[in-house]
């Protein structure tokens, strides 16, 4: 059973204060995601988890026990570093029997269980040689296979595709996945890519300047965001926003468009994905501007109001730069945003 | 310019310049050891190793090289580490530490003697603590142990250093992250040097031991000024077959047989120490 709760956790270098106030639980088994764009701590804080860093204030617990004062390898962990950190000069079976070497474990265990993990891993051709001698993906493959031998409760993994090509990113995803899940550990993976975020993860934890802004599942992050970093973070392209004012109570205009809304005495921000946008006979008025083919569906980005607008319609609608267009959003998909704290408002 | 010619271009001034001031004195000097006036022998090469001096000189300037290198290779790592886990003052260090560097073999001799002397530091630090009554020579034939002592000192204190530049360059070569995945699995930091610091260091490691071993057989100044003739060395015989004796052709002998322990010595460490094909950083 390794739970992983992180209280207040904040960290400072030197005046610059890289996380602020960071609380997070972590269920036993859970795949968690720490996403966010470059530089937002996402390291810093898998550093903190793993000990590799001291936190300035806060606590952390694996397992119900408290790990801030212990050394890493005392915590039950195992890492999966950024650039991998193969050891160049031992061959491929002592990479990933590192650990258990560590632990004196006998020889015969050691065999054992580094044959096992490379089977898993698909590498047990490679056993013989250097990391010299491997391809990024192979590296990548034993850099995992080293953090599974040492039958970790909890593994952390930095951003461990992004050094890999697309197709070979793709193809490795839904195998680290597959292989994680059979073996019952629990993971912490960082990255600042939303589509490996959004098909790996149990848990997204979206991270903006030291701040976990929301901690849900893939489909609520996307479709509930809770705040409007995180509606124009995650999608490709991102939510729509446009201004939106008082009609009446529980009424907005927005574009010259009156619709239904929260009750709410200020001004909001209307949000809508560019999917949840329909052709329709009444709707926002928008002008065609670039016109993008994408083979399943088209890419439109128009002008509504002077706004930039985003609509991905069905590819056999006709539409050329220039085209008027009436776009109907889906009631049910409609988000508002409150301008002064940027949190979403039900 | 022909793209697989130019860097056999680029190095011509160098080669040429060693052909010259190196290539072609050696072979001279080869010449000299080889021929006594007529023809190739191998008269001069019976002559110094058949003098009953020569096993002495032999075994002296192995031995001070077994009891200095070990000891400066354990200094430099340590110091190496020392320095490159320093987060202020590193380079004040480095450069305190380098100064013996600055200073030639005999001028190091001669510091070493002014502590060593009948007259020196120690001996007035003795008498004025009481240990002896009055200063006692002790650099004599009487006390072979503390000539070799003092000797392995000035040397330590000399040559400790050019160690320790190369060993220090080649440590910060070594990417943060192998300690930190190190940690994470379990390695102690005695088990990180051992595991990771020492075999990612054998590149400097070679260049540092070869350079060390090599100038330990060249060993001369300090020598001639702590212990005069008492403790006879190779380079110290060629000396005297030059410019006592008058036998070039017995100094170029000596001289090329030091040439061949070097070589021997750079072999056998390029050997034990190699990194296999594909396990470079
Ligand atoms: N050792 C350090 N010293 C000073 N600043 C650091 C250090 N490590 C990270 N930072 C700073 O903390 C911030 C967060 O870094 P990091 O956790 O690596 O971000 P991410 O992994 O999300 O890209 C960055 O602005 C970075 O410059
Ligand atoms: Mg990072």
């Amino acid at each position: 059973m390794a739970q992983i709760e992180i209280k207040n956790v904040a960290k400072r270098f030197g005046s610059y204060q890289a996380l602020h106030d960071i609380n997070l639980t972590i269920q036993d088994q859970e795949f968690v995601v720490l996403l966010g764009a470059s530089g937002c701590g996402k390291t810093t804080l898998l550093r903190i988890i793993a000990g590799l860093e001291t936190a300035t204030t806060g606590e952390v617990s694996i397992g119900g026990r408290r790990v801030d004062h212990l050394a890493p390898k005392d915590r039950g962990i195992a890492m999966v570093f950024q650039n991998y950190a193969v050891f160049p000069h031992l061959t491929v079976f002592e990479n990933i029997g590192f650990g258990l070497r560590m632990q004196k474990l006998p020889n015969d265990e050691v065999k054992r269980r580094v044959e096992r993990t490379a089977e898993l891993m698909h590498i047990e051709q490679l056993l013989k040689r250097y990391s010299g001698e491997l391809s990024g993906g192979q590296r990548q493959r034993v850099a995992v296979a080293r953090a599974l031998a040492m039958e970790p409760d909890v593994i952390l993994m930095d951003e461990p595709l992004s050094n890999l090509d697309a197709l070979l990113r793709m193809e490795m995803r839904a195998e680290l996945k597959g292989v994680l899940a059979a073996s019952n550990t629990t993971a912490i993976y960082v990255t600042h890519d939303q589509v490996e975020a959004m098909s790996m993860a149990d848990r997204i934890s979206v991270m903006h300047q030291g701040e976990i802004v929301q901690a849900a599942s893939p489909i609520e992050v996307y479709r509930n965001p809770a705040a409007e970093f995180v509606a124009g973070f995650i999608g490709n392209p991102p939510m729509n926003f446009l201004p939106a004012t008082p009609a009446g109570d529980g009424k907005w205009s927005v574009a010259g468009q009156v619709m239904d809304g929260p009750s709410s005495g200020k001004s909001l921000k209307f949000a809508i994905r560019p999917e949840d946008m329909r052709p329709a006979d009444e709707g926002l008025t928008a002008t065609a501007r670039v016109v993008e083919p994408l083979g399943a569906h088209l890419l439109i980005t128009c002008e509504v109001q002077g706004s930039m607008f985003r609509a991905v319609l069905d590819s056999d609608m006709s539409v050329k730069p220039g085209d008027q267009l009436t776009l109907a959003p889906q009631p049910d998909r409609m988000r508002w945003f409150d301008p002064d704290t940027t949190l979403a408002v039900a | 310019m022909n793209a697989r010619l130019l860097p056999y271009v680029l190095i011509l001034p160098v080669t040429l310049f060693l052909c010259l001031f190196f290539l072609y004195p050696f072979l001279l000097v080869s010449k000299q050891a080889f021929s006594t006036g007529a023809g190739f022998t191998l008269d001069n090469f019976r002559e110094v190793t058949s003098y009953w001096k020569f096993p002495i000189t032999m075994r002296n300037t192995l031995l001070l090289a077994a009891a200095v290198v070990p000891i400066q290779l354990a200094l430099a790592l340590l110091m190496a580490t020392m320095v490159n886990r320093m987060q202020k003052g590193r380079d004040l260090v480095l450069y305190v530490w380098t100064i013996p560097l600055g200073i030639s073999d005999l001028a190091a001799g001669i510091i070493w003697l002014a502590i060593f002397e009948q007259s020196g530091f120690l001996n007035s630090m003795m008498s004025g603590l009481g240990i002896v009554d009055k200063p006692v020579n002790l650099l004599t034939f009487q006390n072979p142990g503390i000539v070799f002592l003092a000797i392995m000192l000035a040397e330590i204190w000399r040559a400790t250093a050019i160690m320790l530049v190369i060993l220090v360059a080649g440590i910060g070569l070594i990417p943060k992250e192998y300690y930190e995945a190190a940690e994470v699995f379990g390695a102690s930091p005695w088990k990180r040097f051992l595991r990771i610091t020492l075999p990612l260091l054998r590149p400097s490691l070679q260049t540092a031991l070869i350079l060390r071993v090599i100038l330990a057989f060249e060993i001369f100044a300090v020598v001639a000024a702590l212990s005069g003739t008492l403790f006879p060395v190779l380079m110290g015989e060629t000396y005297a077959y030059q410019f006592d004796l008058l036998n070039s052709g017995a100094a170029a002998a000596m001289a090329l047989i030091i040439l061949a322990i070097s070589i021997a010595f750079t072999l056998i460490i390029l050997r034990v120490l190699r990194v296999p094909k594909g396990a470079t950083i």
